[in-house]
């Protein structure tokens, strides 16, 4: 394995009686980079996760994660690794100093440094004025930041987050997305798993697109929406009656389908010159006497990705 | 570091915050310190009057002392049952510590828990008028086998514990399977009531051995009337008790170990 490949898998596969939950994936992740793990429930990310932190043997395929073979050298995987499942897995009735310090004393830490380390990142994640209240007194988000600082504490070269903002209202998900940019931004390697393409295109550098446990996609953001074509044009009308002549309009200016949403009035299409075919398609409307609300030129969002990749979305359980 | 120093290392970790919870947790600690007096209490006076008084009572805390240590093994199934149900474990999975620590620790925690309960229900039954009638060095001996036959039904609940599907299977599977193997023992009637197969189950059921044992280390006879247990494991009580322990730990430990190993959370 190549010293700027921090983790890598070859072909992994594993049966849960007739389902295939991973169906040969393959992944490499250079070191210091952000791998986004993107797919629906059900489509094998936590599957990956659990084996790549010796969690699950896999039924054949390889994997290394910092250089140590996953099935081979398991203890030496747990020492470079730092993971935070599904559901924060603290310590209730432990206060949030004592998760850390076990944590730490676990990682094979003396004392002293175990209580360093934990009282460091209590700090770091903002925890201060809760650190010796019970971890059951505290908010989803506080228990998400607390269970992440518990991946870090032996600064672990490899961080393997598993949907980190499931189940977070809004405000806890922008203060885990904020935790883990300043992790990637410490030089951390890092893995993700999520059901939400916005936190893919924020968070990793690269993004591996997931479905019935087989790759089906990977590249940068930007590329996968390239793969999808051009920015789509959007027409709001004020009138029901002008969406037939909007219809008739874009569909000379763009290419492939036009869509509509007869409920907003609004017309969609993909169209291959960018603010070019908006002028055009404004000046034609505006011969035809149609009224426009308002219009839009947006590069197609990752939802719009997996869509057109697996026809159906991200939300449907598969 | 041996792999059994990290174990013993890691475990002591894993202990210290088993007892935090049980600290903690209210209904933990009610379930450990009032349980044992309302056992104690119960059987005295409802059962007492009608099977001997103050024989029977002498006679019954033996029997009551084993009950109860068995049954905090209880603790040790619903601890690590819950700790499975909220990924606990699969993070402790994910550490580079000892496969043998969690277990090792939930197993200990549970040892402290069972001598406090032991130290309670003494009490108690200094009150209700037992006594230790044997030498010291027998009473010491009398409460080290207690603890060894409970640490052994630890590792049986913590096999119980691990394959539970979830919190509320264990809490009944926990404690279910405990009523017959302490009722089915001389730990509130002598055997010879019994009919004939159940008696030959209570003779060789290491329970009557354990009791028998602390019946004789303390130096609480049965009541009149009520006949010992007969037969080899009653003859050699000690011997048979404390070999059943060890068979019982050689069985279940690795057997507990193997499964935390594969073991996936819920």
């Amino acid at each position: 394995m190549p010293t700027d490949t921090a983790v890598r898998a070859e072909a992994l596969v594993k049966t849960f009686g007739s389902t295939r939950a991973l169906d040969g994936i393959d992944l490499e992740i250079t070191t210091g980079t952000v791998l986004g793990l993107l797919g629906p429930n059900g489509a094998g990310k936590t599957t990956a996760v659990r084996i790549l932190t010796t969690l699950l043997r896999p039924d054949s395929g390889r994997a290394w994660v910092a250089g140590h073979d996953v099935l081979a050298e398991p203890n030496l995987v747990r020492k470079s690794i730092g993971l935070s499942g599904q559901y924060a897995a603290v310590d209730e009735n432990l206060t949030g100093f004592e998760n850390l310090y076990m944590v730490g004393r676990l990682y094979g830490m003396n004392k002293p440094d175990a209580r360093t380390r934990a009282t460091e990142l209590i700090n770091r994640f903002r925890l201060t004025d809760a650190a010796s209240r019970p971890a059951k007194t505290y908010s989803g988000g506080m228990r998400r930041r607390l269970d992440l600082a518990g991946a870090l504490v032996a600064e672990p070269a490899v961080v393997l987050l598993d949907e980190p903002t499931t189940g977070l209202d809004p405000r806890g998900r922008l203060e885990t997305w904020e935790v883990i940019g300043e992790l990637v931004a410490d030089g951390a390697t890092v893995l993700l798993t999520t059901q939400y393409l916005e936190e893919a295109d924020q968070l990793a550098d690269t993004i591996l697109v997931i479905d019935h446990g087989r790759v089906i996609a990977t590249g940068t953001a930007d590329q996968l929406k390239g793969e999808v074509g051009g920015e789509r044009l959007e027409i709001v009308v004020s009138e029901q009656s002008e969406v037939d002549t909007t219809k008739r309009v874009l569909a000379e200016i763009g290419t492939g389908e036009v869509t509509v949403d007869q409920h907003g009035r609004r017309v969609q299409v993909v169209v291959e010159a960018g603010a070019k075919s908006l002028v055009e398609a404004l000046r034609r409307l505006d011969v035809e006497g149609v009224t426009v609300l308002d219009v839009g030129l947006h590069r197609p969002t990752l939802d719009d990705v997996f869509l057109s990749l697996t026809g159906h979305a991200t939300e449907e359980d598969s | 570091m041996t792999v059994l120093a990290q174990g013993l290392r890691d475990g002591r970790i894993v202990a210290w915050r088993n007892l935090l919870n049980v600290r903690r947790n209210t209904e933990w600690l009610m379930a450990a310190v009032v349980q044992p007096i309302m056992f104690v209490l119960l059987f005295a006076y409802v059962f007492g009057g009608a099977l001997g008084g103050s024989d029977y009572r002498e006679f019954l805390i033996a029997g009551i002392f084993v009950q109860t240590t068995a049954f905090n093994s209880a603790f040790t199934v619903i601890g690590l049952c819950s700790d499975l149900q909220k990924g606990i474990i699969d993070r402790f999975r994910s550490l580079p510590m000892s496969r043998l620590a969690v277990l090792l620790g939930r197993t200990t925690s549970d040892l402290v828990v069972s001598s406090m309960a032991l130290v309670i229900m003494s009490l108690c039954g200094l009150v209700v008028g037992w006594r230790i009638r044997g030498s010291f060095l027998d009473a010491v001996f009398a409460y080290l086998l207690l603890l060894l036959f409970g640490f052994a039904m630890s590792w049986v609940g913590a096999l119980v514990g691990l394959s539970s599907p979830s919190v509320e299977v264990a809490q009944s599977a926990g404690l279910m399977w405990l009523f017959p193997v302490t009722f089915i023992s001389s730990a509130f009637v002598g055997a010879g009531t019994m009919p004939g197969p159940l008696r030959a189950i209570a003779e060789w059921n290491p329970f009557t051995a354990v009791i028998q044992s602390v019946r004789d280390l303390f130096g609480n006879d049965a009541p009149p009337g009520m006949a010992p247990p007969a037969g080899w494991p009653a003859e050699h009580a000690i011997l048979y008790a404390v070999l059943s322990s060890l068979v019982i730990l050689a069985v279940f430990m690795p057997l507990s170990v193997a499964k935390y190993r594969r073991v996936a959370s819920k």
